[in-house]
This record gives structure tokens, sequence and C-alpha cells, in this order.
């Protein structure tokens, strides 16, 4: 049998992955993959993969086949920072869900926008806390039932994708799991992208979230996510009249030098000047 | 000429000799948040880095900037970070990220005053125990106490060099006194640099090894895994595996006290002789100690004095042995007991004197010092 041309970027000894049934991770492991193949890189020796804690951290560690830093809770972004101010011909890529990156490590998210880092992050939006068992996450739609509001969420959900774009990031996409074409060519152009990327995708988790939320099947959730999706141009135009629906497609794409390539003009021009 | 060694005499501020201890030792990689006592560091490293090819950041808080010097080892880096108590604390998770994943980095406490906001202008030692167990979970780490200007900057080197040869963090634990005193600091022509052990093409074991295993970089093709779980060598997660823990655990507490003796650095006065008094002491409270050793011995007392420099892995036989030569052994420090209740771990504990101060950044007048020593050898 033909091997997957996606096989050679995967650590095949250690499959099968660890997913439950109807986890949007693979899709968007799978999507993430599949850019990186069309954009022609052989092996994943040009990247480097940094995620925190939760279940989208794990797509990279240990699947890829690849160097990448498993680190503290919220702590990915700036532990990728140390990475690519070292190592700045590294493509350095973050995994990570919205309870890790627009949660815990929200401030980190915001400063590598503002500082325009040169990394791309992709925070697989689940909406809930799934790893934990399903507690209510800054992402969770008003309303909505999870193991800590039983009496339903009284916060209303961060709009990530446009703070990070508010911030000063380069390049700003959401889209949901169901929208795989759409991502791969988000991710192939972010990529190459200059400055910070960040790359919201809407996941499901059927274990900690669908099946509370009354969804029979994961299916039906990516129905769901199909149905309340909208083209951010069409919900620019009336927000109030899609309150509730998803916004999806690109949000910024200006291209801007990021914060390392300064570091290292200045390094370059300081030590010019003392040799 | 070398601008990472500046040889000759300065006149210099506690934090900046050991911002230039780091930079001696071949650090490229620093990132930090301000803080009293310890800016100064920050500030020192912003200017001198990138003269020498290094990167310095001002990371967004301390839970960043001790991230960022992780990530930076890994991709290679001799990486430093300098705070305070705070800033300490909110480190502390990642400090024992790097304790798992055998990263090497130095970070520098410059204590004052606590707990909490405490006083934040005022030199202390309350940070001893929390520099030794402030993270969760086993472990074991080098942590070393300076007492000069001098000395900030010969063991902010030292604090590289053991960072390199155990892949460890190692902590350099300061206080107000000594990061803000300004003193004579001699740079010498040359000093000795460790480099951390590189694997070799076709290695897959980088984690947990017999002896200290080697540490690929990123970037260099080894595809390695870095993860604070629970791992086996090559880095793969065991979440449930208790002899996998076991295994990994024994293995990055052994690395350390197998190398015990070369990590142990102390000043020894008089050690061994059979006296009535002696004293240990560390950082800036040792000054005093010396003055109050003058202090007895003119008035006829035979006194011994060990200075702890490391201060973890406890020097518990130097301490042992102490005990058996002296009829009392009085520790001076800036805290409610720390030093003096783990040196009544190694010796009778009747015969252990804590003399502690807190507050307003006061060391122990070496006059108190010396009184205290009296009626003690009085009642005793």
């Amino acid at each position: 049998m033909a091997e997957h041309p996606l096989h050679k970027y995967l650590r095949m000894e250690v499959m099968p992955h660890v997913f439950c049934p109807g986890c949007g991770a693979g899709i968007v492991a799978n999507c993430f993959l599949r850019a990186v193949y069309e954009l022609g890189y052989e092996d994943l020796s040009k990247f480097a993969f940094c995620s925190g804690i939760g279940c989208a951290a794990w797509i990279p560690s240990p699947f890829f086949k690849a160097d990448s830093l498993h680190i503290m809770h919220g702590r990915s972004i700036p532990a990728a920072m140390g990475i690519k101010l070292m190592k700045p011909e590294l493509k350095v890529v973050v995994f990570g869900g919205d309870g890790d990156i627009a949660g815990i490590g929200g401030n980190h998210l915001l400063h590598a926008a503002r500082r325009n880092l040169e990394i791309l992050v992709i925070m697989v939006n689940n909406m809930v806390y799934g790893m934990t068992g399903g507690q209510v996450a800054p992402t969770t739609p008003f309303g909505a039932y999870t193991t800590t509001t039983p009496y339903g969420n009284i916060e209303y959900p961060i709009k990530a994708a446009e703070v990070v774009a508010t911030a000063g990031a380069s390049y700003v996409a959401r889209w949901t799991v169901y929208h795989t074409r759409q991502l791969i060519n988000s991710i192939k152009k972010a990529l190459n992208t200059e400055g910070f990327s960040f790359i919201e995708v809407v996941s499901t988790c059927f274990t900690s979230y669908g099946r509370r939320m009354g969804f029979k099947s994961p299916a039906e959730m990516i129905v769901w996510l199909k149905e309340n999706s909208i083209p951010i141009s069409e919900y620019k135009k009336n927000p109030e009249k899609y309150a509730g629906k998803i916004p999806v497609g690109e949000i910024e794409c200006t291209p801007r030098e990021g914060y390392v390539k300064r570091v290292w003009k200045m390094i370059h021009e300081l030590s010019a000047k003392s040799s | 000429m070398d601008k990472r060694l500046l040889i000759g005499k300065h006149f210099w501020l506690g934090d900046v000799a050991c911002a230039e201890g780091a930079i001696a030792a071949g650090c490229n990689f620093f990132a930090g948040y301000p803080i009293t006592p310890a800016s100064e560091i920050a500030e020192r490293m912003a200017k001198r880095l990138p003269e020498v090819g290094g990167v310095f950041v001002q990371m967004e808080d301390e839970l960043a900037s001790i991230s960022a010097v992780i990530g930076a080892s890994w991709a290679g880096a001799k990486a430093m970070t300098a705070t305070s108590g705070p800033g300490f604390s909110l480190m502390q998770e990642g400090i024992g990220y790097a304790y798992m994943t055998e990263t090497p980095c130095v970070i520098v406490n410059v204590m004052r005053v606590g707990p909490s906001t405490g006083q934040a202008t005022k030199g202390a030692q309350g940070d001893v125990m929390q520099a030794r167990w402030g993270t969760h979970g086993d472990h074991m780490g080098v942590t070393l106490c300076p007492n000069s200007a001098q000395e900030m900057f010969d063991y902010t080197i030292k604090a590289f060099n053991i960072a390199e040869m155990l892949r460890i963090p190692v902590i350099l634990l300061s206080d107000g006194v000594i990061g803000h005193i300004m003193e004579p600091v001699t740079v010498p022509d040359r000093v000795e640099i460790v480099e951390r052990k590189k694997p070799s093409q076709g290695d897959t074991m980088f984690f947990g090894l017999e002896d200290v295993a080697p540490m690929p970089e990123f970037g260099e093709g080894f595809n390695v895994l870095v993860t604070g779980s629970t791992h086996d060598e090559r880095g793969i997660r065991h979440t449930t595996d208790p002899e996998v823990h076991r295994r990994m655990i024994n293995a990055i507490v052994r690395k350390v006290l197998k190398r015990r003796d070369e990590v142990t650095f102390v000043e020894k006065y008089r050690f061994g002789e059979g006296v009535d008094v002696a004293f240990i002491s560390y950082g800036c409270t040792s000054r005093a100690v010396y003055e109050a050793v003058r202090i007895l011995e003119g008035k006829g007392v035979d006194v011994s004095f060990l200075r702890l420099i490391t201060m973890w892995p406890f020097p518990d036989e130097l301490t042992r042995e102490l005990g058996e030569c002296a009829k009392v052994i009085i520790v001076p420090e800036m805290n409610l007991g720390q030093v003096s209740n783990e040196v009544k771990k190694y010796v009778c504990p009747s015969k252990v004197y804590g003399l502690h101060r807190i507050g307003g950044g006061e060391i122990p007048r070496p006059g108190e010092i010396a009184k205290f020593a009296l009626e003690v050898l009085k009642s005793g």
C-alpha cells in the first residue's frame, strides 16, 4: 500500500493518537500538514513547534516529527518567542486551545500581536476546557451549560481574532473545522506573511461540550458550524442581525516588519559599530 | 578586544557585576521584567548584550520571562533572567519545568522583604526555602549565595557553568544589600567556561540518562520532543506509568548529587578546630559575622565560621563536622530561621541558636551578634 503523503511529517511510532472520537484536533492537524505539503516542504526540519497544556497542545507533541516544546499552561507564546529570537530562520508555530491561548495565556497573546512577533499561532477554539472535563472557557457562548456553569454561562465570550487584529498582528483569520480548504489556504498564507499570524479555528469537542449542548453526534456539530458561520464581509454589514453567528474569513492581512527582525537589525548595527 | 570580558578593576554595583559575570560566562539571551532591587541587572543587560551579539528582551511579566528563557535555551542559548521575591514566586512553575525537561538556565533572585509586596526597597533573606522547594514535586538543583559585588561576578559565571554541566536551572540567590552594594570588582583576563554536552548524529535519547544526557538544539534535525509531562529517555510522554516517573525523577536528582562536591562552595575559618562558638551564615549577613568573629576573639572566645556560598544542595557533611567541634552553633540570618532549622537536621538541635532579623533591610550588627554569642555561651 502506498504511504499516505502526510505520513512523512508524523511520528507514526506514537500512533494511535489520543484524541476523542469527533474531536476537531485531527482536522486541524491534517489541514496544517496539508498546507506544509502544498508549500513543498519535504519534512518539518525548518519548523519548531511550541504548545502549552490542553488537548490542542497535543497536536504537535508528540505527533509531529519535528522539534517541539510542550511547555506550561499558557506559556507557549513566550517560549516560542525565545526560540524565534535565537533561531530566526525557523518557522515557529504555536498550537493551543482557547483556554491555553486566550485564557491563561491571553496576556502573552496580546503582547506577541503588539510586538508583531514572527510566529504563527493556531488557536483551536472548542469553546470549553475539554481536557479537564468541560468547564466554562473565555470562549464559551453566553448561556451555555458546562460543568462549572450548571445554571448557564453568564459571561460573554471573547472575540479572540478581532482582539488580536486590533493589537497589531499582521495576519488574522477565523475558520471552523468545517472550512478545511479555506483553512489550508489560510495556513499557507499565514506561514508566508511577515509578522504575527493568528488563526482561530472553531472546533468540536463532542465529549466535553457537544453532547451536553444537546448534539446527537460529532457530525451534527460540524453541520451546526457550517450553518452558523457567515463570511466576515457579510457579518460586518449587519452585526446585530447576525449576532450569535461565527464570522469566518480573513480579518487582517497587512504584512509588516516583525519584532525579531528589528531586534537583530539593532544587534547587527551595534556590533558593526563596535568592531 | 573581547567586549564580553571587561578586563581590569571596576567600581560596580552588585547587580552590574552580576550582569557582567553573565556576559563573561557567555550568556547571549536575557528575558526579564522590571522589579526592585533586581532591575539594574536588566538595565545593564539591555545595554551590553546587543553590543556582544546577544538578545535582550523585556517581557510582559515574569511568567513570560522564564518561558522565553526556556525556549531560548532549547534554541541553543545560554539564557538568564533576574528578579526578586514576587517575580520569583511567579517563575516557580517555569523553574520546575526546567528541572523536569533538564533545561540549563540561570535565575537570579535579588531577595527583598516579603511575603507579598513586603518592603520592595529593603534587602532580606526570606527566600532560602523557596529557592529549594518553591516549585512543586521532587527535584534537585543548585543555589548559590554571593556576599559581595566580586562574588556576584564570580558566582554568576559559576552558575552558568553548573547549569550547562548538569542541565539544570541554577539559582543565584542574592539579596537587596549585595545587589545594591558598590564595590571594587576585578575582572580577570580569562574565565573558565563550560559548554553543554551535545549529541552525536543518530542519538535519540536526550533525557534522564545515567550521566547528564546530551542536549540537542532546535533546528539541528534531532526532532527532539520536550515536555514537562513525565517522559522517557526519548521525550515520549508517560502520564500514568509509575516506573517511568520513578526512573526519570531519580535520574534528575542523582545527576546533581553525583557531582555534589563540584558544586559545593564554602568559606571556612578555623574549621574543624575545637571552639566555643561556630557561626554559619551567608549572603549579606555573613559580612557582619566577619566583624563579630573579630570582636569575640578580642574577648578571648574561640570562634569558627562556615560561610555557605552553596546553599543547595545543603552542605550537610560540613555542617555536621562543624557541629562536632563547637559547643554552640549560631546562625544569623534575615528571616525567621530558614537555615537555622535546616542546620538542626545535621547537628544536635539544642546546640543550634538562630539569630533572626526581619524587616527594613536591617542586617544584625556585629556587636549584636557578638553579644548574642556571649549570652548563649553563658546560658549554655
